[in-house]
């Protein structure tokens, strides 16, 4: 099998990790060899699917000994496989890089004899191009879930990124569809990663020039729609790994059907949007102060896939609106849907030299139209305050409460 | 109004501007031009070029102002240098004036700043290195990028050739003496490959982007050519040299790896998520040009669906003998119904089918692979080699092949001729399943008390696809299909065995379990199956 099969086979199977930011670690040219990474992270190129194309992603072997039903690689699967001698990975890597083509290496692989075998494999490429090639671009190594906490080690000081991807949202999930894949060996991974991170942070807070572990952080990967869990449960398993090992992302992947699946699985691919309002919410997990139970509630679980989350939010808290754009705090302003992250920011800043009008939110690109209901500006302030779902209950006016006696209303 | 006529180069404008404010022109007063654009003739009549301001003799100046002009300066909008002097000046008396982005100067600032920046990016992004002269290239010799220039024979040099109306232009590149004793290595090239990149950016950008590709590439020796500039680097002197634009054709048209990176690029992406406008908007079709893979989006994209499509209907029409298997499922029911098995494709090849054999109402069945060479040509299962083995085992055992069931987990011999052999090939698992009713048909009609597995196979049959034979072999195990099944080594196995000690390892595995299998069978079922 010459390298274009391998490379067809092994990127093919490959392509439903969808992981391939290479942002988060800062790595300047060492002089040796190529590669440098500014910490932003580059799409050299952008597939028909619309996805980034940042790193050569592709699977050491797609040879597994599980049999995870949602996997393409699972060892029942009657597909074509193949394995990359690791020399024939490094060539490629620099050969890619070189071209700039790619910002470097994401290596995963299926589980072949063990974890630990695996990991080495992993290990052995990742260590070739950073200590042989000096090879100076971003290297994102799958951690194998089980593999020893020496091996985790040493793939920390190479690559940066780990992932463990914890697959499904629950354990009902794997053990319905990974039957040998179980949460907690694959949060142990992550404990363990997270664990030699902290140290290697705090080492290096002392002495700067200490090794660095993993820069990038750790992610993880779940796939969504194989299953009937609901989207509050993923987003309550996403609160628990973000705050358990400090994950840096979670990525969603929403189930697509692939060749040769399990006749257990769904013959259709999960809703686009499903994904996106799951990443939705979980930026405004991260960046915008919501915790997971307010976004969907106990009644509904699933999150509204015509409408963004914090519109739905907002629509069931007109209590909270509207918000002074010229006054409120960053948190509150944060819980506006249509300003984001970045526009919170500059009207901070703004505002300490000049009172914002809504034509100065349509110059920071604001849909001022789907706003109005919920902000105050200088020259604006909402016709209506949003109508409170709630009655309010009828009491008889009380003479001597201070507030009614002085206006006169209840 | 003063006319101030500038090249395009930042340090030119601030030494300009440094000087306009030291006279106190106001920003109205002035209009810097880009030298490089021909100016028209102007017409209206001048009464005053001298300024009317202020003179301001220590102008004050930002980091962040700095280093926002610094990118607006590139920016091809011929505007841009009346703005940074209008800002400039307003920030003589307001020296927040940089925060309030609103304010119409001050968003044109961040909109150019912010343009070229993504260019920048775009241009980080998308330029493609071409190389070209291999590094175990035995004969040194001028790389000419167009093939029709000649030079005089020489050490490794680089010229591009680039055609004009007035003939050939020749731009030379820095010599290349390759070091005789340095020993190349794929991330230290000693030798003299050389990249060329062409790449066509929307602003002059040129001197701000080379920085980014010298840490990245400083060890590779490397050219990039735009319409309006070039440069190289040289890895030892390392050096960038500037030189004037020029145009596409003297950029190498291909690199030998392109091929692999279209392969990688056709295989990374889900057709089953196709999202082309998500692709356009990231990377609009200006920058196509440059990027080797673009030349398989159409094929890519027409042909996406019917890939999906195909996919669902393989899954929905996963090979299965279920239509074939008659509803009574009584022994001679089931063998006559075999034969017209169309449920794989392995009917195609076998003689015929092999239909299990024994007592109707065995209390043990003992489940194989497939039919090998001579079961296939005679149609009764384990009368070769392997049944020879089987028969042994039995015979040590006392067990008569009458009291029990044979049977095998696929029903069709699969194999590959060579020459006059036919030598076996493993059942795949799709092929497994989908003889899979034919077996439980037969486990239905005979209800055992105990059913042994004989190798992988069979145990994947009935036990699901990650069984471990030699980790669970011998065990009693309880599954949906028969209250006590066992898996064991298959006879082939001893067959094949490394040597003598390891052979009659197995084979007393084998008889082990049979044994064990055996006596089972002969204790009255634990419950009604």
């Amino acid at each position: 099998m010459n390298i274009q099969q391998k490379v067809e086979i092994l990127a093919d199977a490959a392509k439903y990790d969808a992981s391939c930011a290479s942002s988060g670690a800062k790595r300047s040219g060492n002089g040796k060899g190529v590669g440098h990474s500014d910490g932003m992270g580059i799409c050299h190129s952008y597939t028909p699917d619309g996805r980034c194309v940042s790193l050569l992603k592709i699977l050491l072997t797609n040879f597994c000994t599980y049999d995870c039903v949602f996997c393409v690689n699972r060892i029942s699967s009657d597909i074509q496989r193949a394995r990359f001698t690791p020399d024939e990975v490094v060539k490629l890597t620099l050969d890619f890089y070189k071209r700039n083509y790619i910002e470097g290496l994401f290596l995963s692989s299926g589980i072949i004899q063990s974890p630990d075998y695996t990991m080495e494999q992993l290990l052995h490429v990742a260590k070739t191009l950073r200590t042989m090639h000096h090879f100076g671009g971003y290297i994102h190594l799958k951690a194998i879930p089980g593999a020893s906490e020496r091996l985790i080690e040493q793939a920390g000081l190479f690559a940066d990124r780990l992932s463990a991807n914890i697959e499904l949202p629950t354990q009902q999930d794997l053990v319905q569809l990974a039957p040998e894949k179980k949460t907690t060996i694959i949060e142990s991974t992550m404990n363990n990663i997270a664990l030699r991170k902290e140290e290697a942070d705090e080492d290096r807070r002392k002495l700067p020039s200490a090794p660095k572990f993993a820069a990038a952080g750790q992610s993880t990967q779940m796939v969504v729609g194989a299953t009937p869990t609901t989207d509050r449960e993923i987003l309550k398993t996403a609160t628990h790994l973000y705050g358990q090992y400090k994950l840096r992302r979670i990525y969603y992947t929403g189930f697509s059907p692939y060749p040769a699946a399990d006749a257990r699985l769904p013959l259709k691919p999960a809703p686009l949007i499903r994904e996106h309002r799951l990443y939705q919410s979980d930026w405004l997990m991260r960046f915008y102060g919501f915790t997971a139970a307010e976004l969907t509630s106990e009644e509904d679980p699933s999150l509204s896939l015509t409408e963004d989350p914090k519109t739905t939010w907002a629509k069931s808290h007109p209590e909270f609106f509207p918000v002074d754009v010229n006054a409120a705090p960053r948190e509150s302003l944060l819980r506006v849907p249509g300003i984001g992250y970045r526009n919170v920011e500059r009207i901070l800043s703004i505002r300490k030299y000049h009172r914002l009008l809504l034509d100065d939110l349509k110059k920071l690109h604001v849909r001022v139209k789907n706003v109005l209901p919920y902000l105050i500006t200088i020259d604006h302030i909402p016709r209506q305050q949003p109508v409170v779902n709630q009655a309010q209950p009828i009491t008889q006016l009380d003479l001597f409460a201070p507030l009614s006696a002085f206006s006169g209303s209840l | 109004m003063k006319r101030l006529p500038l090249e395009p180069d930042f340090n030119a404008w601030r030494e300009a501007a440094r000087e306009a404010l030291h006279l106190g022109f106001l920003p109205e007063e002035l209009d810097f031009q880009d030298s490089t654009i021909p100016s028209t003739l102007d017409l209206t009549l001048e009464s005053s070029d001298a300024p009317t301001g202020p003179p301001i003799t220590t102008p004050h100046t930002s980091k962040a102002f700095l280093e926002s002009a610094e990118y607006a300066a590139v920016h091809r909008d011929p505007q841009r240098w009346n703005l940074l002097y209008r800002i400039l000046y307003r920030l003589q008396t307001n020296r927040n004036v940089l925060r309030i982005s609103v304010d119409p100067d001050i968003a044109e600032l961040e909109r150019l700043e912010s343009q070229v920046r993504r260019d920048l990016h775009k241009m980080h992004a998308f330029l493609r290195f071409r190389m070209v002269l291999e590094p175990d290239d035995p004969n040194p010799r001028p790389i000419v990028v167009d093939e029709s220039f000649r030079t005089e024979p020489g050490p490794h040099h680089l010229v591009l050739a680039t055609p004009t109306p007035f003939g050939l232009n020749h731009t030379e590149l820095p010599h290349c003496e390759p070091d005789p004793h340095a020993t190349p290595t794929p991330s230290q090239p000693d030798t003299c490959e050389h990249f060329i990149a062409w790449y066509q950016p929307d602003h002059r950008i040129l001197p701000l982007a080379a920085p980014f590709f010298v840490e990245r590439f400083g060890v590779m020796r490397w050219t990039i050519l735009t319409p309006d500039a070039s440069v190289s680097w040289d890895p030892t002197g390392k050096q960038l040299t500037f030189a004037p634009g020029l145009p596409r054709e003297s950029a190498p048209a291909e690199d030998e790896l392109e091929g692999l990176w279209r392969s990688y690029y056709a295989s990374i992406y889900n057709p089953a998520r196709l999202n082309p406008e998500m692709m356009r908007s990231e990377m609009p079709v200006r920058y196509w040009k440059n990027l080797p893979e673009i030349s398989l989006l159409p094929n890519l994209i027409t042909k996406s669906q019917s890939r999906v499509a195909d996919m669902v209907t393989r899954q929905q029409q996963q090979p299965s003998a279920q239509p074939f298997v008659p509803e009574d499922h009584s022994l001679p029911k089931l063998r006559a119904a075999l034969p017209a098995c169309k449920g794989c494709d392995l009917f195609q090849h076998a003689t015929q089918v092999v239909p299990g054999a024994g007592a109707a109402h065995a209390k043990l069945i003992l489940v194989g692979e497939q039919p090998g060479d001579q079961e296939d040509l005679q149609g009764k299962p384990f009368v070769g080699p392997a049944g020879k083995i089987l028969d042994r085992v039995m015979d040590e055992l006392n067990i008569e092949r009458s009291k029990v069931y044979v049977t095998n987990a696929v029903k069709h011999f699969k194999f590959v001729q060579r020459g006059k052999l036919r030598l076996h090939q493993n059942p795949r698992m799709s092929e497994i399943s989908a003889c899979r009713p034919w077996l439980l048909a037969e486990i239905d009609s005979i209800h055992p008390h105990v059913i042994l597995c004989l190798g992988a196979s069979a145990s994947k049959s009935l036990l699901g696809g990650t069984f471990s034979l030699m980790r669970d072999h011998g065990k009693i195990l309880n599954t949906p299909y028969a209250n006590q099944v066992i898996a064991t080594i298959h006879p082939s196995a001893i067959l094949r065995a490394r040597d003598k000690e390891s052979g009659e390892q197995l084979y007393q595995f084998l008889r082990d379990d049979m044994a064990l299998a055996w006596h089972t069978a002969q204790k009255p079922a634990l419950t009604p199956v």
